[in-house]
């Protein structure tokens, strides 16, 4: 695949392997979190860590937008789903798995009866609204950056439309925020607890935001910042900047990914987002808790297509199970298989948590690509010949 | 009775007309569809008959009977490549081959939505018709039901299938032992991309194609070049990844593979790269699996690129020893990872 492959080439990747291993310092230990879970699925799916040495260690972030929302704003969609029958509620496909209260999640309402549908886009969700007259179609939106400007531009299509049967349950979240309250969490703070060096910065939520709001951590909290692309060459690029940086003493924000990344970012699509939608004084995250000014809700003039004001839906917190260490897992104060739950009781088919849900999160994505490591490896290297 | 046209009954309008509930009920309407539509495209003379049963043949002395059935549900009907008709043939067909069976008799069901154009119906049975005839296996019974509007989806077709199990032909899946190598007969996820591909209407410069075909003579061919053969598995839902996990569970082992060896057409990999999915996951129609010993790998590689639906097989891994029975892979970029169990549902309603 042209474009693609590039990014992708083992011999290259080997070449990579040998700088930073010769960059790297021996006499010290570097431990980084790739905030996105598009990175953390780069890493497992391609075995990038079997390419590092021993004292690099890569944490896995909060950037699974599934894997951050709370149970709570399921339930929420749920409830709407299963008491009015004329709802139908669409959704990108990771969400329908979530595991939310009573044993339910989307999938398992659906059979229940609940109109529960998967779409690939928010302008299918539109769509859907559109084929649908004669029913209430509510949009589950989730995600960071990236997703929200779709969300906008169905809002605003909706609104230009007069379409009366389409709103939105807003789920958006911000990249910045949760950089902010990992920093600021009291593991991070308190030196040493969970040591952390630097970030490998979003792909696609940078597209949207650029580069300019990371300058503010690399600045006044010390940590370099090194956004980087999806493939697994841009992912060890960004690693070896990154050490670098730390050899050097710097902290600076650092663009690996300046194919598609400039410091403004993409204004077009910030000046729609603001237009439609505003900061909610603060929004619970799953692993970090409430987290102030961190997600957004539909601005008043669009409240006709905003489900919570539509249906008068109310938030209702839900504790997690207690044995579940998704929250340490995404402050990256834990590692997946220090839970007790993982791969146990907590498994892709099962998941208890939500890091459990998604392939991007960072238990599916152990558990997927990476239990063989768990265990102590009997098996030599194989040739094979086409 | 007219007596300008005595005995005359209006044909089935296949051209206009629909599936309605007396299609289903057991009158004349469906003693019409059977006669006008179902027999003449399955013609053969245990079905001609028009008993309740087909009564067979004895097999030769020693051979065993192997029987297989496979529903199928899949959306769209019509893909490139294919429809539901001839899956339906080749899916069970695939079913006894892989058991190292030589394929004798089908039996299909129908079960038809009211409102189902006739047209549409015509096609799907003219080309299982096509797909039973060229694989010199016939229907030999078949039934036919109808569902109310909305409560079936087009049409549902179940096809089972008879096979004959030549003495000593023992294949299984839980054969596979460590050392032995692990072949695959083609590009992988042809036709569940080619499925995806025609729901999510993308377009491509390459067309994607579904692979359904019978295996039965590749497989045939693949028995005689490697007497030895341990494993052989067609790689359908789920795709590679899952069957390779089922070998590895019910054979006790592990596997380490080699991602750069599975072959996967480029067209297919673009989709899969647009769309999220990963190609070992998507479902085949008309590739097998194959565990031999190592001694015998390369004639069966050769032997399987010398038969038309094997041009581009390859060899693509080793079994190992493993009580975990983990598959493995040596990623391309030259890392390591496990390719599992797929988890939930990739592609729903794919065969």
């Amino acid at each position: 695949m042209k474009y693609v492959d590039e990014f992708r080439d083992g011999e290259l990747a080997a070449t990579l392997a040998v700088a930073i291993a010769r960059e790297a310092d021996t006499g010290r230990d570097y431990a980084f979190m790739e905030f996105c879970g598009g990175h953390t699925h780069a890493i497992s799916r391609y075995g990038v860590t079997d390419l590092l040495p021993a004292n690099v260690r890569m944490i896995h972030g909060p950037g699974c937008p599934v894997c951050v929302l709370p149970v709570g704003r399921i339930d929420m969609a749920i409830g709407l789903a299963l008491a009015r029958p004329e709802v139908i509620i669409c959704t990108y496909g990771d969400c329908l798995r979530v595991p939310a209260s009573g044993g339910l999640s989307m999938l398992k309402a659906k059979a229940r009866g609940a109109d529960i549908r998967m779409v690939y886009s928010a302008a299918d969700a539109l769509a859907l609204a559109q084929a649908n007259l004669g029913r209430e179609v509510v949009f589950f939106a989730i995600g960071f950056e990236t997703t929200t400007p779709p969300t906008a531009l169905v809002l605003r299509a909706a609104r230009e439309q007069g379409l009366g049967n389409f709103s939105v349950i807003c789920n958006h979240v911000l990249t910045p925020s949760a950089i902010s309250s990992i920093l600021e969490s009291p593991e991070v703070r308190r030196l040493g607890t969970v040591p952390l060096d630097g970030f490998v910065g979003p792909a696609h939520v940078s597209t949207v935001i650029g580069s300019r709001p990371y300058e503010f951590f690399a600045e006044e909290y010390r940590k370099p910042v090194v956004i980087a692309g999806f493939e697994p060459l841009d992912v060890m690029q960004a690693i070896r900047m990154l050490i670098r940086q730390v050899n050097q003493g710097r902290a600076e924000v650092e663009n690996e990914f300046s194919r598609a990344v400039s410091r403004e970012g993409n204004l077009k699509a910030q000046a729609l987002v603001a237009e439609t939608f505003e900061l909610r004084r603060s929004f619970e995250w799953r692993g970090l808790r409430e987290v102030p000014y961190s997600a957004l809700r539909i601005r008043p003039p669009f409240a006709r297509w905003d489900a919570e004001t539509r249906f008068d839906l109310t938030y209702q917190p839900v504790p997690d199970n207690k044995a579940c260490e998704c929250g340490a897992i995404l402050r990256g104060v834990r590692r997946p298989t220090d839970c007790k739950l993982f791969g146990t009781v907590c498994t892709p088919e099962n998941p208890m948590g939500s890091c459990m849900v998604s392939s991007e999160g960072a238990c599916a994505a152990h558990y997927n690509y990476g239990r063989f490591r768990d265990v102590p490896l009997k098996v030599e290297t194989m040739e094979t010949s086409t | 009775m007219s007596v300008v046209k005595p005995g005359y009954v209006r044909p089935l309008d296949v051209r206009q007309g629909c599936i309605d509930m007396g299609h289903g009920a057991g009158g004349r309407a469906m003693a019409q569809l059977i006669g006008e539509l179902f027999a003449p495209a399955f013609c053969n003379a245990y079905l001609d008959r028009g008993d309740d049963a087909a009564v067979l043949p004895a097999l030769a002395d020693g051979e065993r009977l192997v029987m297989a059935t496979d529903a199928h549900v899949i959306s769209p009907l019509f893909f490139p490549g294919g429809d539901i008709g001839c899956l339906s043939v080749h899916g069970t067909i695939n079913d006894l081959v892989v058991m190292g069976a030589r394929p004798l008799y089908l039996a299909a069901a129908f079960v038809l939505e009211e409102g189902f154009p006739l047209a549409d119906l015509k096609r799907i049975v003219e080309s299982m018709a096509a797909a039973s005839r060229e694989a010199g296996v016939p229907v030999v019974t078949g039934d036919t039901k109808v569902v109310e509007r909305g409560k079936g989806d087009g049409v549902f077709i179940t096809t089972t299938g008879v096979g004959a199990l030549a003495v000593g032909c023992e294949l299984s899946g839980a054969n596979a032992r460590p050392g032995d190598v692990v072949l695959v007969s083609g590009t992988v996820g042809d036709h569940g991309m080619a499925i995806m591909a025609q729901r999510e209407s993308l377009a491509f410069d390459a067309e994607i194609r579904s692979d359904t075909a019978a295996l039965h003579g590749l497989a045939e061919a693949m028995r005689a070049a490697a007497p030895g053969l341990r494993v052989l598995r067609d790689p359908t839902r789920g795709g590679l990844a899952t069957t390779l996990n089922e070998i590895a569970a019910q054979s006790g082992v592990g596997m380490e593979l080699l991602e750069s060896a599975i072959p996967v057409l480029p067209q297919v990999d673009a989709a899969c790269e647009l769309l999220g999915l990963d190609p070992l996951y998507v479902a085949n129609e008309g590739k097998l699996v194959a565990v031999c010993p190592e001694s015998e790998a390369d004639g069966l590689l050769a032997a399987m690129r010398a038969h038309p639906l094997g041009a581009s097989a390859a060899r693509i891994g080793v079994i190992t020893e493993d009580a975990n029975r983990f598959v493995q892979v040596r990623t391309g970029f030259g890392g390591r990872r496990m390719v599992d169990w797929l988890s939930g549902e990739q592609l729903p309603r794919i065969c």
